[in-house]
């Protein structure tokens, strides 16, 4: 064979395995989602929304995670829009360091039933305790009295095994799923192509 | 087909090699981090680093022939067969893990693949590095013979 031949007619092949390689890889990718519907929801995991609804956003998350927060507002919003269709799943995956910790924090407050008020103490000062990406803890309990925890209690509910059992879940979840960056979601199965608020909302638009 | 057509046959050859493994280790990478989304831990960008442009270097190489290319083609091959070679001994906890450069982030050490049982993308860097030296000491033999 003539030397440009060879390597013309090698970088096709490779290219073209490349090409083929990927649409093969997705397409087994979706396929196994769907047949493990069941890490996508836990009987643990907290539900925004109605639960009854048809479409279902799962949504990972890091306590830690500045884009999560930033995400937050926007997928209420769209929930707000389509009150009966939509129901929103937070799972976690705590990917930041002491993200477990707070993950925790979150699951006791669920306890004293206080969860989104706690989540939403945890976002909003986000900005004092997480900054970049290492946590300051202390920090963080000072401000948990604004959810109106009894904090000495949560201190107690924190270390309970169950909780441990949930986040490990959560996270062995996500290791299935492939989740490796923080928000990632899923609706009905489906992950985000592209990531985005546009991208998110097409896709959800897309299920209802 | 004269003696001396035959050698620079071969040594094309060998070139043709040096390339085709730099391409197919290339675009595995690329397969690994774009199509199936595993992030690349520090390890791997360093090995990168040396990988990518030795597709381009061992390219032009072949047309035409110019074996010069080992001077500039070998010291990736070997900086980067380092960084393989301490990703390994990490992996395989040969060195303490306390050495370990890279934990924050993507840990160097984790399995993403782990084809029957033992082929790790680690490894599969090693033997690409190590193909690639192979070839280089081959090519080298022969141009002084």
């Amino acid at each position: 064979m003539k030397k440009q031949t060879l390597i013309v007619t090698s970088i096709v092949i490779l290219i073209a395995l490349y090409i083929a390689g990927s649409f093969a890889y997705k397409y087994f990718y979706l396929k196994n989602l769907n047949e493990n519907a069941s890490v996508f929801v836990r009987a643990h995991s907290p539900i925004i929304g109605n639960e009854k609804a048809t479409t279902t956003i799962v949504e990972f998350f890091d306590p830690a995670c500045g884009t999560c927060k930033a995400f937050s507002p926007f997928v209420k919003n769209i929930i707000q829009k389509h009150p009966d269709k939509l129901k929103l799943v937070l799972r976690y995956a705590p990917f930041h360091t002491d993200s477990y910790y707070v993950v925790q924090m979150l699951e006791a407050s669920k306890l004293q039933n206080r969860y989104f008020e706690t989540l939403d103490v945890i976002f909003k000062h986000q900005e004092k305790w997480a900054i970049n990406h290492s946590s300051n803890i202390a920090k963080l309990w000072s401000f948990l009295p604004e959810a109106g925890l009894d904090v000495e209690k949560l201190k107690n509910d924190m270390k309970r095994p169950e909780i441990d059992a949930i986040i490990k879940q959560d996270i062995a979840d996500s290791k299935l799923l492939g989740v490796n960056q923080t928000p990632e979601f899923f609706v009905n199965g489906k992950p985000l192509k592209r990531f985005g608020y546009k991208e998110l909302e097409e896709l959800i638009n897309s299920e209802l | 087909m004269s003696p001396a057509s035959q050698t620079s046959n071969s040594l094309w050859n060998i070139l043709f090699l040096c390339w085709l493994v730099a391409l197919i280790a290339t675009l595995g990478s690329l397969f690994f981090s774009d199509v199936m989304h595993f992030p690349p831990c520090v390890m791997c960008w360093y090995q990168r680093i040396c990988m990518y442009p030795l597709v381009v270097l061992f390219g032009i190489a072949l047309l035409p022939q110019d074996t010069t290319v080992l001077k500039y083609a070998s010291p990736l091959v070997y900086i980067g067969l380092f960084f393989a070679i301490y990703q390994n001994l990490l992996y395989y906890k040969i060195l303490p893990e306390a050495a370990q450069p890279c934990s924050q982030g993507v840990s160097c050490t984790s399995d993403y693949i782990n084809w029957f049982g033992f082929i790790t993308i680690q490894l599969l860097s090693l033997f690409a590095f190590s193909l690639l030296l192979g070839l280089i000491i081959l090519l080298k033999r022969k141009l002084k013979s």
